[in-house]
């Protein structure tokens, strides 16, 4: 019980539903939690993946630029 | 369509093609690289997949002060075991709750002694304990870098019940890496800086650090191929010379941070002469609650006077960890004496601790 309750966790999680007053419907790792929006300046919409930290989302996780992260390691040698 | 076992192939020759630039760049380098994270999380990437062990000899990953319970000052655990006992509720972080100050006693001592002390997951569960429980006070441990930060500060500017009070000792990252980096002692050759710090706070406040101090920096994700690709781009700055912040945590971290994170703590906190356990006290490096927000400040509440002159256990060489001077396996309790189950100090009570993290994954070499 008491591992969940760390300070320095921060997980993935989806938005299932936005439920109003800055509060979201998210699940991480199969689990459904109320999380809390209002340290977002950015628009989150169902479906976006955001990063939480202690119940609340600190920033929209972009996997566009993750996974252009991951095609530009090259797997030929380049020295 | 790709299946999913085509894109852990594609990782695996990922992984390893970067592990062989990383071998080459420090062959080219010909020189002892040494590489601080100072990151708790980090860490425990590092250690989980033996990522030390697969590196090549000259290449060396130091863990710095990355872990926010271990650099918690003993007074803060002291002055809320105090608060409990005047009988206030005290809400805090798992990670908060089993960490001993000076006398080897932590809150959970206190909480098996009767009095209320809750783990919570959030600070607006601490907020609503505090509804719930009207005539009482509810103090909240506000520790943590500053991502922990920004929660407490929001949760203070929705006006939260008046019987709600903070123990605010944040800690901020910027001036303990000043700190390392002017330290003669060190020869660090990289740094690698905290995903979900930056996250909060973006680059920006490090611009001045590749130049300052002649070291190139780059900010890692938590995955194991992420933490490799962060190194990877640090030493290739090494090899062409560039003195450049870069962020290879694209995924989360923005160049200007969290804009709103940021504006909640301008308004809420001060930015304050802080010590750090086991190293002492750090100029400008912690936040406390401001003047606006004085009504909630669990210091008002203290009429005790606590000051510490040595905050750790007796032969525990948890400042040295922190700094990334010793290696848990140079102090002479580390599996000895001091155990994930016996531990001594806060490097090896915490989660996020170097001492814990290393005795959790111990590495062949
Ligand atoms: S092994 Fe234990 S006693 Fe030694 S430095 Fe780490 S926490 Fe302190």
């Amino acid at each position: 019980m008491q591992n969940v309750l760390l300070m320095c966790l921060s997980v993935v999680a989806q938005i299932e539903e936005i439920i109003g007053d800055g509060e979201a419907v998210a699940t991480l790792n199969g689990v459904r939690k109320t999380i809390e929006l209002g340290l977002l300046e950015d628009d989150v919409n169902v479906g976006d993946w955001v990063l939480l930290h202690t119940g609340y989302a600190i920033s929209k996780v972009d996997y566009e630029q993750a996974r252009k992260m991951l095609d530009a390691m090259e797997l030929a040698d380049s020295l | 369509m790709k299946e999913y076992s085509d894109y852990l192939t594609e990782l695996n020759e990922k992984t390893a093609a970067l592990l062989t630039k990383i071998t080459k760049y420090c062959k080219v380098l010909n020189r002892q690289i040494n590489v601080m994270h100072v990151c708790g999380t980090h860490e425990a990437t590092v250690s989980r997949a033996g990522i030390r062990s697969l590196l090549p000899k000259n290449l060396r990953i130091i863990s710095g002060p990355g872990c926010p319970v271990c650099i918690c000052p003993a007074e803060h655990i002291t002055t809320a075991k105090e608060l409990a006992k005047r009988g206030n509720i005290i809400t805090t972080f798992g990670d908060m709750f089993k960490v001993p100050d000076t006398t080897l006693k932590s809150l959970s001592h206190l909480k098996a002694e009767g009095h209320d002390i809750r783990t919570v997951y959030s600070a607006m569960d601490a907020v609503k304990i505090a509804e719930k429980n009207p005539d009482k006070r509810v103090i909240w441990l506000g520790v943590g870098f500053e991502t922990t930060a920004p929660m407490t500060a929001y949760e203070l500017m929705k006006k939260p019940p008046s019987n709600f009070y903070v123990l605010a000792d944040f800690r901020l990252v910027p001036p303990a890496l000043d700190l390392l980096l002017s330290d003669p002692e060190h020869e660090l050759t990289g740094i690698i800086l905290p995903g979900h710090v930056t996250t909060v706070m973006g680059l920006k406040e490090y611009e001045e650090f590749p130049r300052r101090y002649g070291i190139p920096m780059t900010v890692a994700g938590f995955e194991a191929v992420e933490f490799l690709y962060a190194l990877e781009v640090l030493l290739k700055m090494m090899v062409d010379g560039e003195l450049g912040l870069k962020n290879s945590y694209t995924k989360v971290v923005r160049y200007e941070g969290n804009p709103k994170a940021k504006e909640v703590m301008k308004k809420v906190f001060k930015v304050v002469d802080a010590k750090w356990r086991g190293i002492g006290t750090v100029k400008q490096s912690g936040y406390d609650l401001n003047e606006d927000f004085r009504e909630y400040n669990a210091r008002n509440l203290i009429d005790f006077d606590i000051s510490l002159e040595y905050d750790l256990p007796k032969g525990c060489r948890c400042g040295g960890v922190i700094l990334g001077k010793v290696e848990p396996e140079e102090c002479p309790h580390f599996l000895r004496r001091c155990t994930p189950e016996t531990a001594i100090g806060p490097c090896m009570v915490s989660d996020e601790g170097t001492c814990r993290i290393r005795a959790t994954f111990r590495e062949v070499r």
